[in-house]
């Protein structure tokens, strides 16, 4: 790892032993991503100390800070509350009627593997060559030069996870990484986080191999996923036995290296599944098999089972209103992710959209404004968690990111005001205490290459992207 | 936004005040204490609107509500006309990946400009009262293009007017606009160039101008072959007469330009659909009076049509005297059109130029009369909101459609009403909130 100690500081220690935890201890080939082949090169950008005062802060903890200052030092957040000691070397920012949040992190995003222009040259988000494809890694297929990274930069997204297509029962693993522009996805990869292992329930496998090998029904469906679980536990008990000194290790085999890294915990499984009754189904799949499911993505019907997601600790990745234009999706409501957070169950608001991803606030305020319609009250520093700190559990980051407390990542957006508005934007994008993002600055608006020199003319010197 | 206040301070002058509305009896409504967003004569503080037999009976500051209407109070939050959404499948398309649902494409390249949309409308869709609790009143239903193999016509059909009341009838033009593929996607229909598309449609114009200066001939065989059959060709005439608009799904800058240029040889009355570089042309669309449906949001450069995509295409637009009205061509999500203003709005956008683009701006580019702004005489289609129009965190409080009050009830909120209380009923929820 090419980081230095002395930048990451504690909480990055910490990782880096977490990660040789996992990949040094009794598995060595479900390696964390970290310490695995194509490991994070991510080194924070030049930041400045910064103090961020007189701001509304919404911390991502549940909590409200009016006339909060936060100040960022040495890429953490250093210190938070209403009385900050600010450093001589400080960039103070007042941010009078202004906002602060978190960093916005979506935990589900194809940015990079279905990039802009979005060509034929540039569809890498689906291996729609088996049912099980859990060998392939989204990350092989990101393209760090997509133009819809910056996009996203400028709507607050500080992380997402980029996560292969639904076509497959497994559609491969997914990462995790900090939306800075790098030249390679090693540079952007998130330090210390988890691989992800995107599954699909439902409709998606059915109708790519329902004419082909198969599955062509759910049954089929939950057939596929018991039989590659069946033979990733035989892989794994050769494994250990072997590393216990007892016969040979077997063969690599990158299918099944991926599900061994779910059953030992280094990887966390995002599975794709709409409907409520196949959410029941594919709990009992993991119980069966001894594994965890980290989140249900596009969880449409997450609030008929509420009680259940609470139960078992499984987060809901929502869409604000998206329903309907399947049949998995036509008993979409606009109260899903405030139903299932008044059950106390891990609400998430997430995009599958290159376009929805740059207004996650504000998906996230449709949401707020049904539920508090529907008599669930909801203020906004808890509804922020939503894009936020629930996000970060989803991810298995929420040591690092996700909220705004001191010795975490200074992952940080100052708005213009209340982000809970349309009117709001993003002014001033941190990560890892570095300006990433400045709305009144265009040199600190990154630009990819592929923008450069599109146009033969000028348009009277009017930018497209003003 | 001060420009809404010194409209609001102006239409203080302008209006003039019918002192007492008209008394009557029966099912009349009024509203009162509105901050009334007229469209057409800005804003009237403490208004009141009487609605009665389907239309506005009178509205004015400070107005007594007639003695017997059913009152209800605004108490100082915005109402407005309903809105429209200038570009979608309401009733056509229930749920887009089950083919046996979808109605909005015809697969019978014998038929193009002749194929009618509204014969395939379902007035009791679910989608209806899914969309009109959220102040969505008037549609644009839109034919879409083959999605086939080989060459098919780039004319996709007939777009058709509907209004979301109840009833039976609610297509309110069955032949609103005719809607044409140009540029990338006309070329996937065209045989593999944009200029093929253009070829295609010109050669229809051309064919349709030939016909009608020689029907007879045509009737009894005398005429030369045409590429369209005798139903296409007769679709073909109020568009050549400059009636019935053309919407041309059109992206590229250089692709509004070849389309303009089609519009002035045969007389258009062309709509722009898309536009994502139409800000590049807007001085040239500004001349034209040609008038373009946004999809706000589309700032990617998502094809190499759209590289000049951005945000602030409305606010050019609009600042560059461009009617702008708004469209997110989505079946499920219509109702995300005030959001789509809001942005625009946030992007630069005059309100009250977005607010008339939510209204006004798309009776008029298909026609529509009686809709679109508050006043004596216009359908009673009206919104109380609980704020802000345009914000994401209001909505739809009171929604009247031709004079009918809404019932704000819909598949959605059954299903919500169903699982309010999980686990504390010891019966399933199939028996309860049907």
């Amino acid at each position: 790892m090419r980081h230095s100690t002395t930048r990451f500081g504690a909480v990055s220690l910490l990782l880096l032993a977490a990660s040789m935890l996992s990949g040094c201890g009794k598995d060595k080939t479900a390696a964390a991503a970290n310490a695995g082949p194509f490991a994070s090169t991510y080194a924070p950008l030049p930041g400045k100390t910064t103090v961020i005062r007189n701001a509304i802060v919404l911390i991502g903890d549940g909590a409200r800070l009016d006339g909060g200052s936060v100040l960022l030092k040495d890429g953490k957040v250093a210190a938070i509350g209403t009385e900050v000691e600010v450093p001589a070397d400080a960039v103070v920012i007042d941010a009078k009627g202004r906002f602060v949040t978190p960093g916005i992190i979506d935990v589900h995003s194809h940015l990079g593997v279905y990039a802009s222009p979005g060509v034929n040259a540039t569809s890498d988000g689906n291996e729609a060559v088996s049912p099980n494809t859990a060998e392939v890694w989204a990350e092989h297929s990101i393209w760090p030069q997509d133009p819809q990274f910056a996009l996203a930069s400028a709507g607050g997204v500080t992380s997402m996870q980029i996560l292969p297509g639904s076509a497959n029962l497994f559609g491969g693993r997914g990462v995790t990484v900090k939306n800075v522009p790098s030249r390679t996805m090693q540079g952007m990869k998130f330090p210390g986080a988890k691989h992800g292992l995107k599954m699909a329930c439902g409709e998606n496998p059915k109708r790519v191999y329902g004419d082909k090998s198969g599955p062509q029904t759910r049954m089929g469906n939950v057939a596929g996923y018991r039989a590659a679980w069946i033979k990733a536990k035989a892989y794994k008990d050769k494994l250990d036995k072997s590393g216990k000194g007892k016969g040979d290790a077997p063969d690599r085999d990158l299918q099944l290296e991926t599900l061994v890294g779910v059953l030992s915990g280094d990887i966390i499984v995002h599975n794709h599944c709409y409907r409520a009754d196949e959410m029941a189904v594919m709990i009992d799949v993991a119980k069966e098999f001894g594994y965890r499911i980290g989140t249900f993505h596009h969880a449409v019907e997450s609030y008929k089972v509420a009680d259940l997601l609470a139960k078992e600790d499984i987060c809901s990745a929502m869409w604000a209103d998206w329903w309907g234009f399947k049949m998995e999706a036509f008993d979409g409501v606009r109260e899903n992710i405030a139903l299932v957070d008044a059950a106390g169950a891990c609400a998430i608001v997430h995009s599958d959209s290159a376009t929805g991803t740059q207004r996650l606030n504000q998906e996230a305020a449709k949401a707020m404004t049904s539920g508090n319609r529907a008599g669930i009250k909801i203020a906004p520093e808890h509804a922020i968690r939503w894009v936020t700190a629930n996000a970060a559990k989803s991810l298995g980051i929420d040591k690092v990111t996700g909220t705004l407390e001191v010795g975490k990542d200074a992952d940080v957006v100052l708005w213009s005001r209340d982000p809970f508005s349309v009117y709001a934007h993003a002014d001033q994008v941190f990560v890892d205490g570095a300006l990433v993002y400045d709305r009144a600055d265009r040199t600190r608006q990154p630009v990819s290459d592929f923008m450069l020199g599109l146009f033969a003319k000028d348009f009277g010197g009017q930018e497209v992207q003003p | 936004m001060s420009a809404r206040n010194s409209i609001a301070a102006l239409a203080a002058f302008v209006i003039t005040l019918v002192l007492v509305a008209p008394a009557s009896a029966g099912s009349s409504h009024a509203i009162v204490h509105a901050t009334a967003h007229t469209i057409s004569k800005g804003v009237i503080q403490d208004a009141t609107i009487v609605i009665k037999d389907g239309r506005i009976v009178a509205i004015g500051k400070g107005l007594k509500a007639p003695v017997g209407a059913e009152i209800i109070d605004a108490k100082g939050r915005p109402v407005t006309p309903g809105l429209f959404d200038a570009f979608g499948s309401l009733g056509v398309v229930e749920v887009e990946l089950e083919d046996a649902t979808v109605d909005s494409g015809n697969g019978d390249t014998r038929f193009s400009a002749a194929y009618a949309v509204a014969d395939a409308i379902n007035p009791a869709t679910p989608r209806i009262a899914i969309m009109r609790i959220e102040g969505l009143t008037r549609a644009l239903v839109a034919p879409a293009a083959d999605g086939g193999e080989g060459i098919r016509p780039v004319i996709a059909g007939q777009a058709a007017t509907i209004q979301l009341g109840d009833g039976d009838d609610i297509v309110l033009d069955p032949s609103a606009a005719l809607v044409v593929y140009l540029g990338e996607s006309g070329k996937a229909l065209a045989g593999g160039s944009r200029a093929a598309a253009l070829l295609q449609l010109r050669e229809a114009l051309e064919d349709a101008r030939d016909y009608a200066a020689n029907r007879g001939a045509y009737n009894e065989g005398r005429r030369r072959e045409y590429a369209r059959g005798r139903a296409d060709l007769e679709a073909l005439q109020p568009v050549l007469r400059g009636e019935l608009p053309v919407i041309v799904r059109v992206n590229r800058a250089s692709d509004i330009r070849a389309a303009l240029k089609l519009g002035r040889e045969f007389n258009l009355k062309l709509v722009v659909f898309g536009g994502a570089e139409a800000w590049m042309v807007a001085a040239d669309l500004k001349r034209a009076g040609v008038p373009v449906i946004v999809d706000v949001i589309q700032n990617l450069p998502g094809a190499f049509e759209s590289l000049g995509s951005t945000l602030t295409n409305a606010a050019r637009l609009q600042q560059a005297g461009v009617a702008v009205t708004f469209a997110t061509e989505d079946a499920g999500n219509p109702r995300n059109i005030k959001q789509l203003a809001g942005i625009a709005v946030a992007n630069g956008m005059d309100y009250d130029s977005a607010l008339a683009g939510l209204t006004a701006v798309p009776a008029r580019i298909y026609g529509m009369k009686g809709f679109g702004t508050l006043d004596v005489g216009m359908d009673a289609d009206v919104v109380v909101w609980s704020g802000d129009p345009l914000e994401v965190t209001t909505y739809a409080d009171v929604v009247f459609i031709r004079g009918a009050r809404v019932k704000m009830e819909s598949r959605q909120t059954k299903l919500r009403d169903r699982y309010q209380d999980l686990g504390k009923q010891p019966w399933p929820p199939a028996y309860r909130n049907r």
